[in-house]
């Protein structure tokens, strides 16, 4: 089992904040990764992946939006992928929903109407976004918020968080990774 | 990248803005928030009147406000000292030594987003035994200046952050949840030189004072 995780940052110093945090939960867990920015993936990165781990970046970094192109390999990639945050709103985007506007920052509880890698019920979660996509098209819902929170493709196992689980719920990784 | 750092005066604050030089951004002042509540939710307190030698010694401006400390008007008074260094010095972001206070990290998320501000939080999950090696490994001489969890006693005070101390905290941490980075206030810490320093700072006269699982000791710096 490989894990490609792909950084979505503009600024490089927020790699230790979004993308060293997951290396680590892979890491602890003795679970191979290999890491990229997604300017730099090639082709054979995303052969030789298992599984995708698309990562979050900070508050104000919109940047991944407009370089939407460099993403558009996930349309016809069949392994999964799961999107945190700046993932999600990527994968979003992808299947052609529409941006909205919202902040949430800090801890939050989400009902979890049916399991989603292993979480369900009343979860607290970390949010940091200002930004969301409506639902796509073709894709599940799994929380009973307003806003989709977490999210799957109804064919093909692409998963998405708008929260970020690398900080209250690490579980959700490794259950992502492993099964 | 023009960058203010928050300045606790402890590991924390210091490593994040090391860790921020180290990555090429210009480190252009300090903000030191001096509260007057000894359990401040935001703003750890021991030794804090000491940044300021901290400061000199990386030749930097220090921003130091006061507050009484109470909870979130607190944080109005983080936000004014932040909105000064950018008009002051034309910052660009913010560094912080969150490692995982959700309560810290996303009220200076907040703050820095109203300011348009980056806000970098390098720490951030970081493994906590990790931390504290990387600061053996990369120079940092760190001593402890207040306890506040059972069973940390007066004996801890002054105690230099080497390879005993991170072995007898990690048997505490096994046997008491001691958080080993004393993130949940177990213990606090005072960086008496780093690789941005120019100078070591040199401990001339302490007073220590408490009781129960609860003490403090007050440095006089040279």
């Amino acid at each position: 089992m490989k894990i490609l995780l792909i950084k979505t940052n503009k600024e490089s110093f927020h790699e230790l904040e979004f993308v060293r945090s997951i290396e680590n939960i892979l890491k602890n867990n003795k679970i191979k990764f290999f890491t990229s920015h997604y300017k730099d993936l090639k082709k054979q990165d995303l052969k030789n992946a298992d599984k995708i781990i698309i990562c979050g970046t900070s508050l104000k970094d919109n940047h991944f939006l407009k370089n939407i192109d460099y993403f558009k390999w996930i349309e016809n990639y069949n392994k999964p992928i799961l999107g945190i945050c700046s993932g999600m709103q990527i994968i979003s985007k992808i299947f052609k929903a529409k941006l909205k506007h919202r902040q949430e920052i800090g801890l939050k509880t989400l009902n979890f109407k049916k399991e989603f890698l292993g979480l369900k019920n009343k979860k607290e979660v970390y949010e940091l976004h200002n930004n969301y996509f409506d639902l796509p098209k073709n894709f599940t819902k799994f929380t009973d918020s307003k806003i989709p929170q977490a999210i799957k493709h109804n064919q093909k196992p692409l998963y998405g968080t708008l929260f970020h689980p690398e900080v209250r719920n690490k579980n959700l990784i490794l259950e992502f990774c492993l099964f | 990248m023009k960058l203010a750092f928050l300045l606790s005066g402890g590991k924390d604050s210091l490593y994040a803005a090391y860790l921020a030089k180290q990555a090429g951004h210009e480190l252009v002042c300090a903000i030191t928030i001096y509260s007057k509540n000894k359990d401040s939710y935001m703003f750890h307190t021991p030794c804090v009147e000491k940044t300021k030698k901290q400061a000199k010694s990386m030749s930097l401006s220090l921003l130091a406000c006061k507050t009484k400390g109470e909870k979130e008007k607190e944080l109005k008074d983080l936000e004014k000292a932040i909105k000064k260094a950018k008009q002051k010095y034309n910052i660009q972001g913010i560094v912080t030594g969150a490692i995982e206070s959700c309560y810290q990290a996303s009220r200076i998320q907040k703050i820095c987003d109203k300011l348009n501000l980056e806000c970098f939080n390098p720490l951030w999950q970081k493994p906590q035994l990790e931390l504290l090696n990387d600061l053996i490994k990369n120079g940092f001489k760190v001593i402890v200046t207040s306890v506040a969890a059972y069973p940390l006693n007066p004996s801890l005070l002054g105690r230099k952050i080497d390879k005993k101390f991170i072995h007898e905290i990690k048997l505490l941490q096994e046997k008491f949840k001691i958080n080993p980075a004393g993130e949940g206030g177990e213990f606090e810490t005072f960086v008496l030189n780093c690789p941005l320093f120019s100078n070591s700072l040199k401990i001339i006269d302490k007073k220590i004072t408490g009781k129960n699982n609860s003490w403090k000791m007050e440095v006089k710096l040279k």
